[in-house]
């Protein structure tokens, strides 16, 4: 066999290949950014690459260093004209992938492609800063293959082919996953932040309900099929029309758009809130939605709050803070309360407020009714009848309306979403006189059934109002009088199809709802176990091994590490031993060999087999029985074409009953 | 001296550090004739440059994590983390379990570089990749790297000067490797029992020596006109390339060399003590200049030093004896 040796010179020069692999892997890492990045950025970083490649093929001059200077520059200036700062997660993002293009300019060696594999790996963890989604870990590990692969490639000088290096690559990736996994579980998780996030951290704004509501606000909302929320019932589930999931309550009214009080209203006293009939314990998961609203099934019991959260005198339920990372929390709620919170002279007047000069015939006929001397009950049985019986149309695409937007939807348009109806009912109630305010929320929610919990999506949002009849707040639900079917079975069964429901909702082929049940489930596994693995789930789960401290898990995420490292290491070193000899006839030549060894004969290098038995022999004649037939048996096997099983068994039992006499 | 030592120390301790180390280590290298084989226990590890900036790397990155909570940036760490620690018993087993043998080792003549051959050996059944040998502490900027198939080997060469006639030793040398990813730099140290043969310096040509029984001269304008063609005979082992009648090479089934009459008749002597005016060193440069020149002659020639007398003769291994002989006088200054 001939040596092949290709002894090259360690010049650090850079391969086209190796060039080219390069900006491949690199448009791998940055691909999924262009959502994120701005439009000029993603323009610049691709027009990089582009001149890299034709730089390369063209044997172009590098750029001289002032002009590079510049460029970083020009860089720093255009991202802080952008975003108004160079810091913060978007902004510290694209000038993190923009300094990676330049970097590519003055690529020379490969100790270049080294620093600009490590910036590589450290761009991945950008990713997960936007999308922490199933796919993104996929396509993030694939990336990390690739650019492992490239990092093999550098090591060597020689040409390997892209499959080798992918390959041996994928083999380490996949080598190193246990590892991670001892790692991932054991590695002593702290409550973070270390030092505060910067404001728009976390994954591109979520929709959802905001701190105000116009019309056409939440119709707009529904387009998206975004989970909002999935909940865990631990007995039976109330009934469609009773899952109110209560979230922010807007009670200023400026003629069009409603909004959350001025200040922060105070704690609801305890006293407030009387529970009757049997309390419903749930697990809510909340998707990080950067709003400090948390949702509740109406009405939560206030001595089962989640931590740092508080329930005010609105009957909002408050986060500390906005909800920026996926949470999880119990309650209790029970479906039959009452609300009763003090209520003075002064809330009165505010909850009744409506601003001038705005719908002067719905104000009218409030008026009129409360004329009429009709009670405030009977005055909220009037006003949803009227809604029932005079042709109103619910409807996911409203006509717009104009500067008196309550008069011209319940005298002109009659066509309108929850929004509509939650605030034209409102304002009614106002104007009679009677306290009242709109609540939005979401109303319903699909049971995943592989799963066993509910699910709530945007789609879910909705928009009630409350008014203060005999002494406690008490919901009506206006859009329950017109269209009973959406508190019931949800949106899609209270808007035909011929409406232009979105696709999501108008799709309802069984088989899909199955597959999109599962694959919720699958989510929703991933969130809570992977996702959600923080300080307090890594003691819940260590505690049930035993571990339960600090001490203990640095102990076994040790132990184990040394046990995933040494299996490894074994396996290693045995692929590196010498291998076998794979004759079956040379073995057992070899173990002759070591027979006759211990008795001080060695072959010679020079010597084959024969002369090296003829050697022996002639020292010690008398073995000539013992060694010719072996010698033989052994040149037979070893050196003639046709295999000859008998030979070979024939030489492994003469080898085996070998005894030389002294 | 004292507080420089201690400055030293404080701004390079690593590196202070491992030039003691690696002095002491390299004194403790056994000398064998080979094949040394590499096992586990021999086979030294560090990281490199880039593995301590991928530590780096990494302790940024964990520490992003924890700040945004974020479990995906945590599994990329910690994935990234089993990957550099696993690197490192690739690495490591990159290399062990190879042999080393010398190989040729060919003779230079003293200035110029000589080639310290070494044969790797890979017995097992894994292929190893980008193997590099080099001198100690300079991997980073001569080496030579290969790859080894299973079960196969390779020559490597490692360039040493040669400024001093004798047997050069070819000492310590490294073999290496930071294959996989270059986050480690695997390495052993061996040294084989071999050692390169140099030939004292030739001469600047010119000096004629003198002629044995006052005709044999070097010069070759003494020579014109005085050789004669006698005849041609078959192509031997050593004859030079010079003398093989070209022109025959198609029609005769083997090369025949052409034959002079005076080369055949009169052997020339070096003498040591034909040079009484120069010192030993330039007196050996000097007769190695005429054992080069009388060959490319093809001159019977013989040498004659103090304590040593080479017969006349011709041919390759003859020129060999003669220039060993060069090599490794080590007679008296003055005879």
């Amino acid at each position: 066999m001939s040596a092949t040796a290709q002894a090259a010179d360690l010049a650090d020069y850079l391969p086209v290949r190796t060039l080219l692999h390069l900006l491949a892997v690199f448009t791998l890492v940055l691909g999924p950014h262009v959502a994120h990045l701005p439009v000029w950025a993603s323009v610049a970083i691709a027009a990089l690459l582009l001149w890299r490649a034709y730089a390369t093929r063209r044997q172009w001059r590098m750029p001289s260093k002032l002009l590079r200077a510049a460029l970083v520059l020009v860089v720093l200036g255009a991202v802080f004209a952008s975003f108004g700062r160079i810091s913060g997660q978007t902004a510290g993002t694209t000038l993190l992938c923009l300094m990676g293009s330049l970097k590519l300019v003055e690529l020379r060696g490969r100790r270049d492609v080294m620093v600009m594999i490590f910036l590589m790996y450290f761009m991945l963890v950008t990713h997960f800063l936007y999308s922490q989604e199933m796919w993104t870990a996929a396509y993030l590990l694939l990336s990390c293959v690739a650019i492992t692969a490239l990092l093999i490639e550098c090591q060597h000088l020689g040409t390997m082919s892209p499959r080798q290096t992918l390959r041996k690559g994928a083999v380490m990736i996949a080598q190193a996953l246990p590892l991670m996994l001892a790692m991932f579980v054991l590695f002593p998780r702290i409550p973070g932040p270390l030092w505060g996030l910067p404001e728009d951290s976390g994954a591109t704004a979520h929709s959802g309900l905001g701190d105000s509501m116009s019309p056409g606000d939440i119709a707009s909302l529904i387009a998206s099929d975004e989970v909002a929320f999935r909940v865990r019932f631990e007995g039976p589930a109330p009934a469609p029309a009773a899952r109110y999931w209560r979230g922010p309550v807007f009670e200023r009214f400026d003629g069009r758009t409603w909004a959350r009080h001025w200040t922060q209203p105070p704690p609801l006293p305890a006293d407030a809130l009387h529970y009757d009939g049997t309390a419903l314990r749930y697990e809510l998961t909340l998707e990080a939605n950067r709003k400090p609203w948390l949702f509740a099934l109406e009405m939560p019991q206030l001595a089962e709050l989640p931590k740092d959260a508080s329930f005010n005198l609105n009957g909002e339920l408050l986060a500390a803070k906005p909800v920026d990372e996926r949470l999880r929390y119990t309650l209790r709620s029970n479906p039959r309360f009452s609300f009763a919170p003090p209520l003075d002279a002064r809330d009165r007047e505010r909850l009744t407020r409506l601003p001038r000069g705005f719908d002067p015939r719905s104000l009218a006929l409030a008026r009129q009714w409360k004329a009429q001397g009709l009670s405030d009950a009977a005055i909220v049985q009037t006003a949803l009848r009227m809604i029932r019986e005079q042709n109103f149309v619910y409807t996911l695409r409203p006509p717009t309306l104009g500067r008196d937007s309550i008069d011209e939807f319940l005298f002109t348009t009659r066509r309108g979403f929850c929004e509509h109806y939650s605030s034209a009912f409102t304002f009614l109630m106002r104007a009679a006189g009677i306290p009242a305010r709109v609540v939005t929320g979401y109303q319903g929610g699909t049971l995943n059934e592989p799963g066993g919990y509910y699910v709530i999506s945007q789609a879910d949002a909705h928009a009630w109002s409350e008014v203060w009849v005999d002494g406690r707040w008490q919901r009506v639900d206006p859009t329950a009088a017109i269209a009973p079917e959406r508190v019931e079975r949800g949106l899609g069964a209270a808007i035909g199809a011929a409406e232009g429901l979105p696709g999501y909702l108008a799709d309802r082929a069984p088989w899909r709802d199955l597959l999109r049940a599962r694959w919720d489930w699958v989510n929703a596994q991933w969130n809570g176990l992977v996702l959600g693995y923080g300080p307090e789930l890594q003691q819940r789960f260590l505690e049930r091994f035993g571990i339960d401290d600090v001490r203990k898990m640095i102990l076994t995420l040790t132990v184990l590490l040394v046990a995933g490292m040494t299996i490894v290491g074994f396996v290693l070193m045995r692929r590196a031993a010498p291998a076998h000899a794979p004759d079956a006839a040379l073995r057992e030549w070899q173990r002759l060999l070591r027979k006759l060894a211990r008795r001080g004969y060695a072959p010679r290098a020079d010597e084959g087999p024969r002369d090296f038995i003829a050697r022996v022999l002639s020292a010690r004649p008398a073995w000539r029985p013992l060694l010719q037939p072996p010698l033989e048996l052994y040149l037979r096997s070893r050196y003639l074409d046709t295999p000859d099983a008998a030979a070979l068994a024939m030489l492994h039992r003469l080898v085996r009953t070998l005894r030389l006499p002294a | 001296m004292r507080l420089w030592l201690i400055a030293k120390i404080a701004l390079h301790p690593l590196r202070f550090m491992q030039q003691r180390i690696d002095a002491w280590v390299l004194a403790r290298v056994k000398r064998q004739a080979g094949p040394i084989a590499i096992p586990r226990t021999r086979v030294y590890i560090v990281p490199t440059r880039f593995g301590y900036g991928f530590a780096l790397m990494l302790l940024v990155m964990l520490l992003g994590a924890m700040n945004y909570s974020n479990s995906m940036a945590f599994l990329l760490t910690f994935l990234l983390a089993g990957l550099g620690l696993l690197c490192m018993h690739h690495t490591h087993a990159n290399l062990m379990n190879l042999q080393l043998r010398a190989g040729v080792a060919r003779p230079v003549f003293a200035g110029e570089t000589a080639h310290v051959e070494v044969r790797i050996d890979n017995p097992s059944a894994q292929m190893r990749l980008s193997i590099g040998l080099s001198w100690p502490r300079s991997e980073a900027t001569a080496t030579t790297t290969a790859d080894i198939r299973a079960q196969d080997s390779v020559l490597l060469q490692l360039p040493q000067p040669a400024p001093r006639r004798g047997w050069l030793r070819a000492g310590v040398f490294s073999v290496s490797t930071e294959y996989p990813l270059g986050l480690f730099h695997a390495w052993t140290w061996a040294e084989l029992d071999t050692a390169t043969l140099v030939f004292p310096a030739p001469a600047a040509p010119g000096l004629v020596p003198p002629g044995s029984a006052g005709q044999g001269s070097l010069e070759p304008s003494h020579r014109i006109g005085q050789d004669e063609f006698s005849g041609l005979r078959a192509y031997q082992r050593g004859d030079t390339a010079r003398a093989i009648h070209w022109k025959s090479l198609p029609k005769s089934p083997q090369p025949m060399v052409k034959q002079f009459q005076e080369t055949l008749d009169q052997d020339l002597w070096l003498e040591w003590t034909s040079l009484p005016q120069l010192e030993r060193e330039a007196r050996l440069s000097q007769l190695t200049r005429w054992v080069l020149d009388a060959d490319a002659l093809q001159r019977r020639y013989g040498l004659r030093l103090p304590g040593k007398v080479i017969a006349p003769g011709q041919g390759e291994a003859h020129r060999y004896q003669c220039l060993k002989a060069l090599a490794l006088f080590d007679g008296a200054a003055k005879s």
